[in-house]
């Protein structure tokens, strides 16, 4: 079936064949692997995406449920030339060790960000909380971001 | 597959009566679980995110379609301590009241609060209207409830009164994101009646009314009648053992878990 909606400011038309997942068809259809696959339970937040104004893992979402829908990937975060804010602050507090959670972590720190852009380190924390790093690097992605939180005020 | 994406609930309904037995899917952090590993292959999905009247929240009802990231800021005590819990923000964000309610798991963890307050759960189908069940006709088996194959769950209905003394946790592995090992909810009305309701400790969320009768001839327990509150408790639970923890372990943190959250609502 064809479902129409918009990925990053683009209206895309994806080719659904049938129960599969928002993230296998952004990344096996559209040409957009940035979001990750790892768990396919929702428990890991590598495939984290913004879908209708909210952070969900794209990977329990349904893609033929998508009709209409404004999603919003890595890929339409910063751009080669400006980095966005977050992620310019976690190349600079050292917070990308193997990389596979970062996008992530960026999608869900920028959409915290734009909501309260000087968040309390609880609150950085617990809207993070659904983002596992598996190197454990939690340490750095969290300085980074209160820098950032920071350098806000 | 065919997927049907209502924006009215009549429609959803008709949907269902035309189909009896399509998929209901809500916020997908159960379907897409079983979906993503091979367990389920959806032939038609009902879509239901689009319906704006499941979404709301009215008074005394809480509709199917409301997610737990929205419940996180209710009113009633225990409702927000327990959605805080669900999943990550993700999952929160997505997840439904009504979903939790559908899939029935024994760690659901919204069906003590549901239990304790006892809530009804409301159904509707085009032909035969809407039905109100309590939890314990609603909720039968490990995963198994009371929806007819041509019926949609369309909200909680809350008594009129829910005592606003009331209390949720739950036990896990670790601090988030985790599935309930043992999960409790205690809720004590003015006039010192406390009801328990119990969560991942036998098939259906559980109501500890032998414990209940024992705070209801005692209201102001002693240390021996706590003691035996934990006692009474414990062995009303009917827990298995399975990867995540053992039939021992859930009996004894039952017990442990229910009296902590008594004890709280007593000092207030």
């Amino acid at each position: 079936m064809i479902v129409s909606f918009n990925v990053n400011g683009e209206d895309r038309v994806a080719n659904v064949a049938g129960s599969e997942s928002l993230l296998q068809v952004l990344r096996e259809e559209l040409g957009l692997p940035g979001s990750k696959n790892a768990c396919e339970q929702g428990e890991c937040g590598s495939c984290s995406v913004e879908l209708d104004g909210a952070i969900v893992t794209s990977c329990l979402v349904m893609a033929a449920d998508c009709e209409g829908s404004a999603v919003t990937t890595i890929e339409g975060i910063g751009s080669d030339k400006e980095l966005h804010a977050v992620q310019q602050a976690l190349i600079d507090h050292g917070a990308v060790q193997c990389g596979f959670c970062t996008p992530g972590f960026v999608v869900t720190a920028a959409h915290l960000f734009e909501k309260n852009p000087h968040p309390e380190t609880n609150e950085i924390k617990e809207a993070l909380s659904g983002n596992i790093c598996r190197c454990t690097g939690y340490g750095a992605i969290l300085r980074s971001l209160e820098a950032l939180a920071e350098e806000a005020r | 597959m065919e997927i049907t994406r209502p924006t009215s609930l009549v429609e959803a309904l008709e949907a269902r009566a035309e189909d009896p037995g399509a998929d209901l899917l809500a916020g997908g952090t159960d379907l897409m679980v079983e979906v993503n590993f091979g367990h389920s292959r959806p032939e038609h999905v009902i879509a239901l995110r689009r319906i704006a009247e499941l979404a709301q929240i009215d008074g005394n009802r809480i509709g199917a379609g409301v997610t737990w990231a929205r419940l996180e800021k209710s009113d009633h005590r225990a409702l927000a301590q327990l959605a805080r819990t669900v999943g990550s923000p993700q999952i929160r964000a997505a997840g439904t009241i009504g979903g939790n309610i559908g899939t029935a798991s024994p760690a659901g963890d919204g069906l003590p609060w549901l239990a304790a307050v006892e809530a009804e759960i409301e159904v509707t189908s085009k032909d035969r209207g809407v039905r109100r069940l309590p939890c314990s006709e609603f909720f039968t088996g490990v995963k198994r409830n009371a929806l007819a194959p041509d019926e949609v769950i369309t909200a909680a209905i809350l008594p009129e009164n829910v005592p606003t003394n009331q209390e949720f946790a739950k036990i896990g592995q670790r601090s988030a994101m985790v599935i309930s090992t043992v999960s409790a909810c205690v809720v004590r009305d003015d006039d010192g009646t406390v009801r328990v309701a119990l969560g991942s400790v036998a098939p259906t969320p559980l109501r500890a009314t032998r414990a209940e009768a024992l705070i209801a001839e005692n209201p102001d327990p002693s240390e021996a009648v706590l003691a035996e509150f934990v006692r009474t408790v414990s062995a009303e639970v009917s827990p298995i053992t399975d990867h995540r923890s053992t039939e021992s372990y859930r009996r004894h943190a039952a017990g442990v878990l229910a009296r902590r959250l008594l004890e709280r609502c007593l000092a207030r």
